[in-house]
């Protein structure tokens, strides 16, 4: 390999960049936006979510008792109903998504340790449900009440993200997201556009080699998912207050990992691609499980075993758990050494499968 | 060091069904301009492709520069240059930048690269727009740009796809002036074409029809070869003649070129009288001559035999 052929190609790479305003305003809007959309936008911690209340026993305790549901935050008070089946009209019209029945003999079922109060919930989003169903974990407290229940045998503390806070559990995996989009699209679409456009007929009947031609249009990439990395962990310390309870510099050599993984494998695209078009077809193929699979979204023991093994397969699988491990728990790279060494195999084995595929030929 | 620049011997491409190019022999010697001189389909692309080392032949041998192709096609990569058909430089990069570029790819060390950039750049009337990006360039210096581009290291060996089929008349010239050039200092250059004026300015030439060689050698020996079986003749009414004499068996090929008529002869006949003499059977008024036979008839009389051959 020829160092100064591999800059020419790389400065070359660069300088082409500099006038691709498209993939510019990509490289800095691509993670700007996904973090404030995450960031404000998307709140799995849900709060003041649509509720009415029928109170049919109209009682002291019964007044007292919704006051108490109020003041959580979880509900908010959009409307008032006068039975049940008033509350399941208003579900069914899609006004509010929580239903709070009281019925008449509210104070006696309470005596009698029966179920007191109903709550009725919008199923058809999981997140709604599973947000009221804190509701039901509400004591009725009252000092003279002889039945009240007995507080939860089982305390959970959460470490790491005391407050619950959901841009803390995203923004380190939003890192990840962002690199797995642009980076594989990148490199994937860069080569490609050469064969399109006739360039790469030229370079290959140049004494480049197949090697520098590769990682001379990585390379300049890779820095710029290094670039990307820092707007999102600025914007995120800055805007959200996530901690980066690890060192900054295991932070970039994780991103660097994935940066690296996702290049070769876009580099393995482009050897298969006939056009950009297919390009981005195969990159989204990738892009897709990734986002749904690595437990940036769902968690991945929740996951059935076929699922985990495509997991497994997904860089940005130990990239999310090498991110949060660093950044949330404060762990260094090498306490998550078997994640690191996957990431490590996956780029050896794209990068090889790449240059191999690769020929300097037409046919 | 052998004369010979490029040796081919049987050389053949299939592309699944399609043979695009069939057991082509060829012998190209060296610092001469060696045409290759076909219809669009003719092969000529491939057999360039082949000859750089871009197309594995499906059968053939290929020697180019002492190297065997395609297995030493690296080695060659340092001793040729090409120019493709379609524009091949960066449009996004600026007449210098891309110079710059291939030099240093071509392993020029930096100041000697940055004098022969400057070089080019002025030998090719480039120098008042080396920060212009090459794709906004007119096809003429677009044209330009890629020679220069193609030469930067100098190579002993030029390929040259179809250079002028999108530049005017005077770029076009121009070029030529400067291929004949590169050929005085020794370059071999093998240049694809279909225009027949620029056929008839290469040294030697080899005419390719539906992947076959059907004609080679140098222009003065190609037409000597139809001497005494062109004609032109002078006629009122031209297409009646042309539509008449179309049915004569001996009449290989008839064009009209104003209101002239130029026939081409299956065979040389002994006298331009005798023509006349059975021409005149037709019954209408004419006027025949004898001429020089040009390159357009050598082609015509090669691409027909080698139909009739096949058929």
């Amino acid at each position: 390999m020829n160092l100064r052929r591999l800059w020419a190609i790389m400065l070359k790479e660069l300088r082409q960049l500099r006038r691709d305003r498209i993939t510019l305003a990509m490289i800095m809007g691509i993670p700007i936006l996904q973090l404030i959309l995450f960031g404000y936008a998307i709140n799995l911690n849900l709060r003041h979510l649509p509720a009415a209340v029928a109170d049919q026993a109209q009682t002291a305790g019964s007044r007292a008792a919704i006051q108490d549901l109020l003041a959580s935050g979880v509900i908010e008070l959009h409307a008032t109903a006068q039975s049940p089946q008033q509350l399941v009209d208003l579900l069914r019209e899609g006004r509010i998504t929580v239903g709070i029945a009281v019925p008449p003999d509210f104070e006696r079922r309470k005596l009698d340790g029966r179920e007191a109060i109903q709550v009725m919930v919008d199923g058809s989003d999981n997140v709604v449900q599973a947000a009221a169903g804190q509701l039901a974990q509400y004591p009725l407290n009252q000092p003279d009440n002889f039945h009240a229940r007995v507080e939860t045998p089982i305390s959970v503390v959460s470490f790491y993200n005391p407050e619950r806070r959901s841009p803390v559990n995203i923004v380190p995996g939003l890192v990840g997201v962002i690199l797995t989009m642009t980076m594989v699209l990148f490199t994937a679409v860069a080569i490609v556009r050469e064969s399109e456009r006739g360039n790469m007929e030229l370079l290959i009947t140049t004494p480049v080699s197949r090697t520098e031609l590769m990682i001379g249009k990585v390379l300049p990439y890779a820095v710029i998912g290094l670039l990307q990395t820092s707007i999102v962990l600025l914007l995120g310390v800055w805007l959200f207050r996530v901690p980066i309870r690890g060192s900054l510099w295991d932070v970039y050599l994780a991103a660097s990992l994935l940066i690296l993984a996702n290049l070769s494998l876009g580099l393995l695209i482009s050897t298969r691609a006939k056009s950009q078009f297919q390009a981005m077809q195969m990159t989204f193929f990738v892009f897709l499980p990734s986002i749904l699979l690595s437990g940036f979204m769902f968690p991945y023991a929740g996951m059935p075993p076929p699922a985990q093994w495509i997991a497994e397969l997904l860089p940005l699988t130990h990239f999310m758990r090498l991110i949060r491990g660093i950044m949330l728990r404060g762990a260094a790279l090498g306490d998550l050494w078997p994640d690191s060494l996957a990431l490590a195999v996956f780029i050896a084995v794209m990068l090889t499968l790449a240059i191999r595929l690769f020929h300097k030929r037409l046919d | 060091m052998t004369d010979t620049a490029i040796h081919a011997h049987g050389l053949t491409k299939r592309f699944g069904q399609l043979v695009a190019v069939n057991a082509v022999n060829l012998d190209v010697p060296r610092a001469c301009v060696y045409g290759f001189l076909g219809p669009n389909g003719s092969g000529k692309s491939t057999t360039i492709r082949m000859l750089c080392g871009l197309l594995t032949p499906s059968e053939g041998e290929i020697d180019v520069l002492g190297l065997r192709i395609p297995q030493q096609a690296e080695q060659l990569k340092r001793r040729i240059g090409y120019m493709t058909q379609k524009f091949s430089l960066f449009d996004d990069l600026s007449v210098r930048q891309n110079l710059e570029f291939l030099a240093t790819v071509q392993g020029l060390p930096r100041q000697q690269g940055k004098a022969r950039v400057d070089d080019l750049l002025r030998r090719y009337r480039l120098d008042d727009r080396t920060e212009q990006l090459a794709g906004t360039l007119s096809g003429g210096q677009k044209q330009r740009l890629a020679l220069a581009g193609a030469i930067v290291h100098k190579p002993e060996l030029l390929l040259l796809d179809e250079p002028t089929s999108a530049v005017d008349p005077e770029s076009r010239r121009d070029f030529w002036e400067k291929l004949f050039e590169l050929a005085d200092d020794g370059t071999t250059i093998l240049v694809s074409t279909h225009y027949m004026d620029e056929a008839e300015r290469c040294h030697r030439l080899a005419i390719l029809d539906n992947g076959n060689l059907v004609a080679d050698g140098t222009p003065k020996e190609l037409t000597a070869k139809l001497q005494g079986r062109t004609f032109l003749i002078r006629a009122d009414a031209p297409r009646k003649v042309k539509e008449a004499l179309e049915d004569q068996p001996d009449v290989l090929s008839v064009a009209q070129i104003g209101n002239e008529l130029r026939v081409l002869l299956r065979h040389s006949d002994e006298h331009v009288d005798a023509f006349k003499q059975r021409l005149q059977r037709i019954g209408l008024p004419f006027d025949v001559e004898s001429v020089t036979p040009s390159l357009e008839d050598v082609f015509v009389a090669a691409t027909r035999r080698h139909e009739e051959q096949a058929a």
